[in-house]
């Protein structure tokens, strides 16, 4: 075994949280009877519902508080709303909702371009800092990318040209 | 007001959007002065969270003045500046009472697996974060925090979830005197969670990632050893080697589902999508553990499915703990903590980056490009 030295001097507060009964501190230790007795909590006061607000249906009903960032809209919002009719255990909860995000992504550029803004992807991607940080990377990418497109191209005439039988 | 708005995968900028309203009478509005990029954002960044909607604004750790209350709100009042907790609690519920902010029943309808996060998609309660000029935050009795007198608000942030985040995995983790303690992860909660392992009485802390600015960041910040898994062969295998073919006492996973470091976890996880997240560095710490030891979680996955290696978890006698940090719970002590000197949260902070160019700092952070550790961004409006 590497030899452990015993001075921690140079650590500051080495030592000033530990705790022999530390396993395990918590939650456990906090335990009360409240759990036993379900859902039976006085509730804080409820949000009105000024928007649709999508619930688990492993509770009955919506939280006290809730978000209100972006409710669900257009097809991603059809396919969220069917995906919160199963369970948390459920991968036909979780799968559609990764769908969902995907078809937003496309829906967001519509609304975007709707509204009059081009979406800006190379800025949305940050590629400004990358270029400043990490300039042989992009070239290198870049590179890459042309080597492979020339190689297609150059494939495919040279395809076009077979069947043509030269 | 200016906002963070995500736009899909790898695409965010910062456009003008409606001011936050009082929605509900315990809400406060506050002006935000300070807000970080998280290390968990970046699963969202990435598209990996399910139920992370176009438009949204994300960011959970923000400190800010207080602007409006609603008529409930007694505990904080206009103009106060406060640090608020990652975790949205409503204090009432059987969980809150339990000192489980992290886990309350009455913020997020959407999951009853995680409770109300800012900022952190329709899984953890569709609420906008602080990245943005202005931030809703509701149930502000329970949460928001007044800075002490004398505190530096770069400090103040960084007790919205990494330290208290990087405290708990070493608290979880029921560290004994003398222990060898390993954070898989140098991101900032690992270093937090590297440096609070002394607090508790670790003996030996060794901390595994592969980006040699960070591992260089650690062992002067947090004063342990550090490896990069690159270098060291099978990390499990040095694991053993280092502790005499025993193992570690306490492994702490401080990355969660954007692990590199496994091909097989990286395509089934982070290119497929077949399983939520890449699960390596759970994989290296249930592997690399004492038998009878410890594994604490605080890396963040997705929900349901994971390849966990659940059989060396029974055969070997592990205890796992996991949760999000109870904010809340620990603030008291680690504001004494940070007064005393103890701890120096804000040498974590790297970059300030105006609000506006939010595209860049999530790619700077993400990345990893310009020695980066912990990025924080700047309101127009925080005057400060
Ligand atoms: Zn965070
Ligand atoms: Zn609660």
């Amino acid at each position: 075994m590497e030899n452990i030295t015993n001075d921690y001097s140079h650590i500051k507060g080495w030592g000033i949280d530990a705790d022999p009964k530390n396993d395990p501190t918590y939650p456990m230790k906090k335990r009360n009877n409240g759990e036993h007795m379900g859902y039976s909590w006085t509730r804080p006061t409820l949000q009105p519902e000024t928007v649709e607000v999508l619930h688990s249906i492993e509770r009955p009903n919506v939280t006290a508080v809730f978000g209100t960032s972006t409710p669900p809209s257009g097809l991603s919002g059809m396919i969220r709303r069917l995906a919160f009719k199963k369970s948390e255990n459920d991968y036909g909860h979780w799968l559609p909702l990764i769908l969902a995000d995907r078809i937003n992504v496309v829906e967001g550029i519509i609304e975007d371009l709707r509204s009059g803004i081009v979406p800006n992807i190379f800025a949305e991607k940050g590629m400004k800092a990358e270029w400043k940080h990490n300039r042989s990377g992009v070239i290198r990418q870049m590179a890459v990318t042309a080597i492979i497109a020339y190689g297609f191209v150059a494939f495919y005439r040279a395809k076009k040209r077979r069947d043509r039988g030269y | 007001m200016l906002a963070m708005n995500y736009r899909g995968p790898l695409r965010v900028r910062a456009s003008q959007k409606p001011m936050p309203q009082i929605e509900h009478p315990q809400d406060a509005i506050v002006r935000v002065t300070r807000s970080c990029i998280c290390g968990s954002d970046l699963h969202l960044y990435n598209g990996s969270v399910p139920d992370t909607r176009v438009g949204m604004t994300f960011g959970h750790e923000f400190t800010g003045i207080v602007e409006e209350v609603g008529s409930e709100v007694t505990k904080i009042k206009v103009g106060d500046h406060v640090l608020v907790p990652f975790n949205i609690a409503c204090g009432e519920c059987v969980f809150c009472k339990q000192e489980m902010y992290g886990n309350c029943h009455e913020s997020n309808p959407q999951a009853t697996a995680v409770g109300g996060i800012f900022g952190y998609s329709h899984t953890a309660g569709g609420y906008n974060g602080g990245q943005a000029e202005y931030a809703r935050v509701p149930y502000a009795n329970v949460g928001p925090t007044v800075i002490p007198e004398g505190m530096d608000p770069d400090d103040a942030v960084l007790l919205t979830d990494v330290v208290p985040t990087g405290y708990q995995a070493a608290e979880m983790g029921g560290i004994q005197k003398g222990d060898t303690v390993v954070v898989f992860g140098a991101g900032p909660v690992g270093i937090m969670a590297a440096k609070c392992s002394w607090l508790f009485g670790a003996g030996r802390v060794i901390i595994i990632d592969q980006v040699d600015y960070r591992l260089e960041f650690a062992r002067n910040y947090a004063q342990c050893e550090a490896y990069n898994f690159n270098e060291i062969g099978d990390p499990v295998v040095f694991m053993k080697k280092t502790t005499d073919w025993m193992g570690a006492d306490v492994c702490i996973d401080a990355v969660g589902a954007e692990a590199a470091g496994n091909a097989m976890q990286t395509i089934t996880g982070r290119k497929l999508l077949l399983q939520a997240g890449s699960a390596t560095a759970l994989h290296w710490a249930i592997n690399s553990v004492k038998k009878g030891g410890i594994v604490s979680i605080v890396g963040v996955y997705g929900p349901t499915d994971n390849l966990v290696p659940i059989g060396n978890v029974l055969n070997k006698g592990i205890t796992i703990r996991a949760n999000q940090a109870s904010v809340k719970r620990l603030l008291p002590r680690l504001i004494e903590h940070v007064q005393n000197g103890v701890l120096n949260p804000k040498a974590l902070i790297t970059h300030r980056i105006p609000l506006e160019e939010v595209s860049d700092a999530y790619r700077i952070f993400s990345a990893k490009l310009d020695n980066c550790i912990k990025p924080v961004l700047i309101s127009p409006s925080a005057g400060m």
